[in-house]
C-alpha cells in the first residue's frame, strides 16, 4: 500500500565503458509503519480527548432562620411557586393556594415562568422551588438553570410540603405517572 | 500521500496538546447541562461525589491540605491510622466509606482499591451523618483559607440525597457551592440569550 521506494531506475542508465557502476543506494525508507503507528495514536488522543470543560454552577443557599418572623415573606400576588414531581413532571401554581395545582413540563414551564415575569411587578416577583423527594438532581439543576435563563433574581429552594406534596401525588395518581 | 500524513500528523501533534487527562473518579457520574459559565476552580476544591444510587465520596485535590485533613480526621475520629495508611489516602483519588471501614480501606494497595465496590460516606440523617464531619475538618484544615465546596452528582440522583449533602455544609455554615455540570448555551429569544447578545455586541462595538 504504502510502498514509497521510487529508486530503482540505475539498471537502464548506461555509463561509458570501464566505468565501473557504482551502486545507488535509495535513501527512501518505507514509512508503513510509522504512519500504521501515527493513525493509532490519533485514534487513541481522539477518543480520550474531552473537549468540553466542566463549568460549575454557583448555588447559594440562606441561613436556616428559625424564628418565624425572621423569615421573609412573600406578597401573593408575587408568588410562584415550582413544585418538581416525579418523570420530570412540574406542577406549579401562582400566589399561594395550593389547590390552584396545574401541571406542566420542563419544555412549557419556561413559557410559565416569562409570563409570570411580565405580568407582575418586578419587585414582588419570587419564585420558589420545591423538589419533592422523587425528584431528580437533573431536576433540580435545570429548574435552577431555568431562573437564570429567565433571569429571575429572586428564588429560593425550599423543601415541599406534605399537604402539597399529597396534592402531587394525588395528580400524579389521576394522570397515571408511577 | 506525503501531504496526506503530514496532514495527520498535524492532527495528532493536535489532539497531543489538547489532551488533558481528567483524574480517575472512583464512581462514573453524569453530570447535568447549564448555561452557567463559570470554570471549574482546579485547586483548593473540596468535591462532594454522589452518584445515582447515593453513595457519596468525598476528595480534595490539595496534597499539603489533606494531610492536614486526614491527620485531624485520625485524631478526632480515633481512628488509628498509621502514617503508612493516611500517605495511601492522600494518593487516593476520593474515597467513599465510613469511618469504620477507612482503615480497612487504606491498608489495601491502590489496584485492589480501585476494585473494591466503596458502599459511600454515610449522611443520611439531619445531623449531617460522616459527611459533616469530613466537612468540618477540612474547613479546620483550611482554618480560614478559601476552600472551594464542589459538588458533583448524577443525573439520576434523587434530590433526598442531594438536599442531605446539601444539609452537612449547611450545618458547617457553608452556603455557597459550585455544582459541577457541562457547559450548555442559553437557548434562542430567552432574557439571558438577549442579555449575552447584548453583552456580545456591546464588546464587539467597543
Amino acid at each position: 500500500m504504502a510502498s514509497m521506494d521510487t529508486g530503482g531506475g540505475d539498471e537502464g542508465h548506461k555509463k561509458g565503458p570501464g566505468v565501473k557502476k557504482a551502486k545507488k543506494l535509495s535513501t527512501r525508507v518505507d514509512m508503513t509503519p510509522m504512519v500504521d503507528l501515527g493513525f493509532l495514536l490519533i485514534t487513541f488522543f481522539i477518543f480520550t480527548t474531552t473537549m468540553a470543560q466542566p463549568t460549575a454552577m454557583n448555588l447559594f443557599l440562606p441561613k436556616d432562620v428559625q424564628k418565624p418572623e425572621e423569615q421573609n415573606k412573600v406578597k401573593e400576588s408575587g408568588a410562584f411557586t415550582i413544585i418538581l414531581g416525579k418523570e420530570d413532571q412540574i406542577y406549579y401554581y401562582e400566589g399561594l393556594d395550593p389547590t390552584k395545582l396545574q401541571a406542566s413540563n420542563f419544555k412549557g414551564i419556561r413559557e410559565e415562568i416569562l409570563r409570570k415575569k411580565q405580568t407582575t411587578n418586578l419587585e414582588d416577583l419570587v419564585v420558589i422551588l420545591k423538589p419533592t423527594p422523587d425528584a431528580t438532581y437533573k431536576n433540580t439543576v435545570d429548574i435552577l438553570d431555568e431562573m437564570t435563563i429567565c433571569e429571575i433574581k429572586r428564588y429560593a429552594m425550599v423543601d415541599v410540603a406534605p399537604q402539597e406534596y399529597q396534592l402531587v401525588k394525588i395528580t400524579e395518581a389521576a394522570a397515571g405517572i408511577k | 500521500m506525503t501531504p496526506f500524513v503530514d496532514v495527520a500528523f498535524l492532527i495528532l501533534t493536535f489532539f497531543i496538546l489538547a489532551t488533558k487527562f481528567k483524574p480517575e473518579d472512583a464512581v462514573e457520574v453524569k453530570t447535568p447541562g447549564s448555561v452557567s459559565s463559570i470554570a471549574v476552580p482546579e485547586k483548593d476544591a473540596f468535591m462532594v461525589t454522589v452518584d445515582k444510587t447515593a453513595r457519596v465520596f468525598v476528595s480534595l485535590d490539595n496534597a499539603q491540605f489533606k494531610q492536614v485533613l486526614i491527620e485531624n480526621i485520625n485524631t478526632t475520629r480515633n481512628l488509628g491510622l498509621t502514617p503508612a495508611e493516611m500517605k495511601v489516602f492522600i494518593d487516593a483519588p476520593s474515597v467513599g466509606v465510613p469511618f469504620s471501614q477507612l482503615k480497612g480501606l487504606l491498608q489495601l494497595d491502590p489496584e485492589a482499591m480501585k476494585k473494591v465496590v466503596q458502599p459511600g460516606v454515610p449522611c443520611e440523617d439531619s445531623t449531617g451523618g460522616e459527611l459533616n464531619y469530613w466537612v468540618r475538618d477540612a474547613l479546620v484544615a483550611y482554618s480560614g483559607r478559601k476552600l472551594n465546596l464542589l459538588i458533583k452528582a448524577d443525573n439520576d440522583t434523587k434530590y433526598p440525597a442531594f438536599k442531605n449533602v446539601l444539609n452537612a455544609f449547611k450545618l458547617n455554615d457553608q452556603n455557597k457551592f459550585l455544582l459541577i455540570t457541562a457547559p450548555e448555551d442559553a437557548p434562542m429569544g430567552t432574557p439571558l440569550f438577549e442579555t449575552r447578545q447584548k453583552q456580545i455586541s456591546g464588546e464587539a462595538t467597543k
